[in-house]
């Protein structure tokens, strides 16, 4: 019998740009990928859910703050916080950190530009299930495309929950921390945008490593629960 | 009642805005040493007296207007 396809949502609110490359990466890497829109107040039935980059509500008053309160996102949390697998990229992390599922925040970046191009990452972690095909210290290129992504841990943030860092100075990020991870390991985000980068004809196919872990880590969930 | 909040990046906090925006009135001929960007929100607040509607302010700065972990926050009640 073939392994199922486990089933992992997409969030898409007003303004997300890049739910459909997440949709099509999660396609390509053989999960079955499910819209979410914003105003569903219950999940339906996933192994893991991806909050999606763009402009969420126009990034008003700051970026993510009016997306946390979103329907969606308050039954994202309770998906978290019952164990449930969550990557949150770009504006998708900034949502994660205002709805308080992950430390710190994004700030504007040090050198007041928009930041489009693709960047060496490096892992500091291949034990968790977004990172798990990869080796520590193995160096991944990603493209970054965002104007605020400069990260700024809480004082006592544990370095343990660093996943990714850039490999050069990006955006002037605390200890150039790219992705950071909860205490629990099941919630990350990180600032790259792993699903513009899943086929080499798009430059890099190194995000694909990450889709890999995730899809594969859902999967042992959909068949635990099976 | 009428309130204001002075919404204010935190003390020792990068804030390229501001840094931006004293190069801009340098270039002006101003003499500025420090800028800081922060923002103005004016709110009508349905409240009886002044010391309901700073609490309730207050609130709204705790759960949505400011993110402590980067912004300080000032609330002004006008009545």
């Amino acid at each position: 019998m073939a392994s199922p396809q486990p089933r992992i949502g997409v969030v898409t609110y007003p303004g997300s740009q890049d739910d459909r490359d997440a949709l099509w990466a999660l396609a390509a890497s053989d999960a079955e990928a499910v819209p979410v829109w914003h105003e569903e107040k219950e999940l339906p039935d996933l192994d893991a859910v991806i909050v999606p980059g763009g402009f969420s509500y126009g990034d008003y008053l700051r970026c993510g703050a009016i997306a946390r309160f979103s329907p969606a996102t308050q039954a994202i949390v309770e998906f978290a916080n019952a164990g449930g697998l969550v990557l949150g990229i770009c504006n998708g992390f900034q949502i994660l950190c205002e709805a308080g599922l992950l430390p710190g925040v994004l700030l504007r970046n040090a050198e007041l530009r928009f930041i489009c191009k693709d960047v060496p990452l490096v892992v500091e972690r291949d034990d968790t299930p977004f990172t798990s095909r990869c080796t520590k210290r193995d160096r991944l290129v990603i493209p970054v495309k965002h104007g605020e992504g400069r990260y700024m841990p809480p004082p006592d943030l544990d370095p343990a929950q660093v996943v990714l860092r850039y490999a050069t100075e990006c955006n002037g990020s605390v200890d150039d921390i790219a992705g950071v991870c909860n205490a629990a390991g099941n919630v990350l985000g990180l600032m790259p945008h792993p699903e513009h980068a899943v086929d080499p004809l798009l430059g890099s196919a190194d995000g694909a490593l990450l889709f890999a872990s995730l899809v594969e880590a859902a999967r042992a969930r959909a068949l635990a629960s099976a | 009642m009428r309130a204001t909040v002075l919404v204010r990046p935190k003390q020792g906090i990068l804030d390229p805005q501001g840094a931006a925006v004293v190069t801009a009135l340098d270039h002006l001929g101003f003499g500025v040493t420090d800028a800081r960007v922060g923002k103005v929100i004016d709110l009508e607040v349905d409240a009886s007296d002044a010391d309901t509607a700073r609490a309730q302010v207050e609130k709204m700065c705790e759960q949505l207007l400011a993110n402590p972990l980067m912004e300080s926050y000032e609330v002004r009640i006008l009545g």
